[in-house]
């Protein structure tokens, strides 16, 4: 990266790129304002244009329901323009719960980070996938609480710096990563879970995949549906902003492996596009 | 309407339902399960819909989210599980939804947590505390009519005594005037139309809505409604002998039952007390207090615990009379909070000796 100065409308890049889009000439669809105040290089605005594109894609708009937890996409609650509920960190599952039971017939998705989902509110998502609640859970798993500037999740991988494990998450000190798509395809009553990444255009197109086949069942009404997409988050990663894709793919990708965990819904080789089986 | 004998529990959980109460989450604790009970037999009668929640958060996590479609729910448990249910009760009403809220508490210790809430930020909610069986059933109707009219949740307080006690109830639909439509109700509909329907308890409107505030103003907002909804709720209390009393005592709840009862009876030997029992907790009823205050010597506060309710009572005399506590702590080995010193005798012997203090001690009414 050139060390010169960052100005709008000629930002200095090398290798020479074709003539970049700003966030001001294009806001995704169902995106109110194309400008927001993540940190460059986060992955997590390209994951909740990935899910409402799906949305969109499956003419949803006017069925769904987001129901927000507490992370830096929260910014993105009052930023979509599909209906959203706000809950508390952890509790989206159990919010979700009741709004789909008391209007089932709208699409009902939680957005999650690993902090909310897999540390506060682990027991929240287990027991909305054993209800078989008809609800999607999309967890954007990026390994820390990047909103706190850092710290370790109950997803941190082993090895990983973060504020609070200066030396790497060591296990005796520190436990283990959970692996939450693991532990909620064992469940009964889960329809679907799968893994994604942000890290690539690759990546993405293949989440995509993923996602519309979480939301394809839950109008199918076929069970809990969940898709894990690590998303990149330099600041708490402490890398840079370029080298953030690698690092996901070297260091979580390794450990939470992408593909499809389950599809009880799969009886076509379409169903299984959204990837191979992780194992 | 015919009257029917039926138990507190039942006879609330009935209420409820033909309050239109159609979703309900809890976590079993006696004595909030009998009514959890009740509510997984009528509401699926019904159309409706109740959960079992793997604990008292996610209990009010689901309630909640069935309250931002627009439905009548409600959730509770008892004072313990009212504690874990505080930080969504707090956004709850900084979300604005209207939610009901059982507390089948186990004596009177939850006062504070009632009225003065365990969560984080500026927010009240309503409390009102039956003495009774029909009150209670009058009183969950009017709970459902108060949270749908101030988008707020309202608690409703019982007890063990309220939820086993048999009494005959009238179940005729309380009269209240009609609520307020609910066009923020998420259905999903309004997607893609530019201002699609939020509800948070960061603000009420997405960016670019006409209606969007930043969090601070969307806050001030909120204490705006809180002022609005302290002056607006009719408080309720129940007042007996307060014009010639030299001593009001002022109790609640069951307690608040049996000093009826003993009041009356002291007042039928000719000794100068009177009553005045609170029905809406918050707001509290501060003029009934203090016009039955300006006629007494002295004020006495009896509750289930080593004193909460007093701290209000104070503020409504603002020292102008004597206040006393006279109640306290009385549990037996079942821990439900059913209280040995729940006693006529015992209660008789306590007012008989705050009136005795008062003659000694008071400056001449």
């Amino acid at each position: 990266m050139s060390d010169g100065p960052t100005i709008r409308g000629s930002v200095p890049v090398e290798p020479p790129l074709p003539p970049g889009r700003l966030v001001d000439d294009f806001v995704p669809s169902l995106i109110l304002e194309g400008e927001h105040s993540l940190c460059p290089g986060c992955g997590e605005p390209v994951a909740m244009r990935s899910v409402v594109e799906t949305v969109e894609e499956l003419e949803l708009t006017q069925r769904a329901i987001a129901v927000f937890g507490i992370g830096c996409y929260t910014a993105f609650s009052g930023n979509l323009d599909v209906e959203s509920l706000q809950a508390l960190h952890g509790r989206a599952p159990s919010l979700a719960t009741g709004v789909k039971r008391t209007r089932p017939g709208t699409v009902v998705f939680t957005v999650q980070g690993d902090g909310d989902m897999v540390n506060e509110g682990l027991a929240e998502v287990l027991h909305a996938a054993a209800r078989a609640e008809r609800i999607t859970c999309v967890l954007l798993n990026n390994g820390v609480f990047g909103e706190t500037g850092g710290h370790m999740t109950a997803t941190t991988v082993l090895g990983q710096r973060t504020k609070n494990t200066l030396e790497g998450r060591d296990a005796d000190r520190h436990g283990f990563p959970i692996l939450i798509a693991d532990l909620v395809a064992r469940l009964d009553g889960v329809a679907f879970v799968a893994r994604g990444s942000v890290s690539s255009a690759g990546d993405v197109a293949r989440s995509r995949r993923m996602l519309r086949r979480a939301f394809e069942l839950q109008v199918a009404g076929a069970g809990f549906t969940f898709v894990e997409l690590l998303t990149m988050c330099p600041t708490g990663w402490f890398v840079d902003t370029a080298e953030a894709p690698g690092y996901l793919r070297d260091k979580l990708a390794e450990v939470h492996r992408i593909g499809v965990l389950k599809d009880t819904g799969a009886t076509t080789s379409a169903a299984r596009s959204g990837g191979g089986v992780a194992t | 309407m015919t009257r029917r004998l039926m138990e507190g529990a039942e006879a609330i959980a009935r209420a409820m339902v033909a309050a239109g109460c159609r979703f309900f989450a809890g976590y079993p604790m006696t004595p909030f399960t009998e009514v959890l009970e009740h509510m997984a037999r009528l509401l699926p009668e019904v159309g409706g819909t109740c959960m079992n929640a793997e604990s008292e958060l996610e209990a009010v996590g689901m309630a909640w989210g069935a309250a931002a479609t627009g439905t009548r729910a409600a959730t509770g448990s008892v004072g313990q599980g009212l504690s874990l249910m505080q930080e969504s009760l707090s956004e709850i009403c900084h979300a604005r939804l209207p939610l009901v809220v059982l507390n089948m508490a186990r004596g009177q210790g939850d006062y504070h947590q009632a009225t003065r809430g365990g969560g984080h930020g500026d927010y009240r909610h309503v409390v009102l505390a039956p003495a009774d069986v029909p009150e209670a059933v009058q009183l969950a109707h009017r709970a459902f009519w108060l949270a749908d009219v101030w988008r707020n949740p309202v608690l409703l307080v019982g007890d063990y005594y309220l939820a086993h006690v048999q009494e005959a109830v009238d179940e005729g639909v309380a009269d209240l005037p009609p609520v307020p439509d609910k066009p923020w109700a998420l259905d999903g509909s309004t997607g893609g139309s530019g201002s699609a329907r939020m509800i948070s308890p960061l603000g009420l409107a997405k960016r670019g809505d006409p209606s969007f505030v930043e969090y601070g103003r969307h806050l001030e907002t909120i204490g705006d409604r809180l002022a609005a909804m302290e002056a607006g709720v009719e408080p309720l209390a129940e007042s007996i002998g307060t014009d010639d009393a030299e001593l009001v005592v002022v109790a609640y709840g069951t307690p608040g039952r049996y000093l009826r009862y003993v009041v009356e009876e002291l007042r039928g030997e000719g000794l100068p007390v009177g009553l005045v029992r609170p029905i809406t907790l918050w707001p509290f009823p501060s003029a009934a207090v203090a016009a039955a205050a300006e006629v007494a010597r002295a004020v006495a506060v009896y509750e289930l615990n080593t004193g909460q309710m007093h701290d209000d009572v104070r503020l409504a005399v603002l020292g102008r009379r004597p206040v006393s506590f006279i109640g306290g702590l009385s549990f037996d080995n079942s821990g439900f909070g059913i209280a040995p010193e729940l006693d006529v005798e015992r209660l008789s012997a306590r007012i008989r000796r705050a009136l005795d203090e008062t003659a000694r001690t008071a400056a001449p009414a």
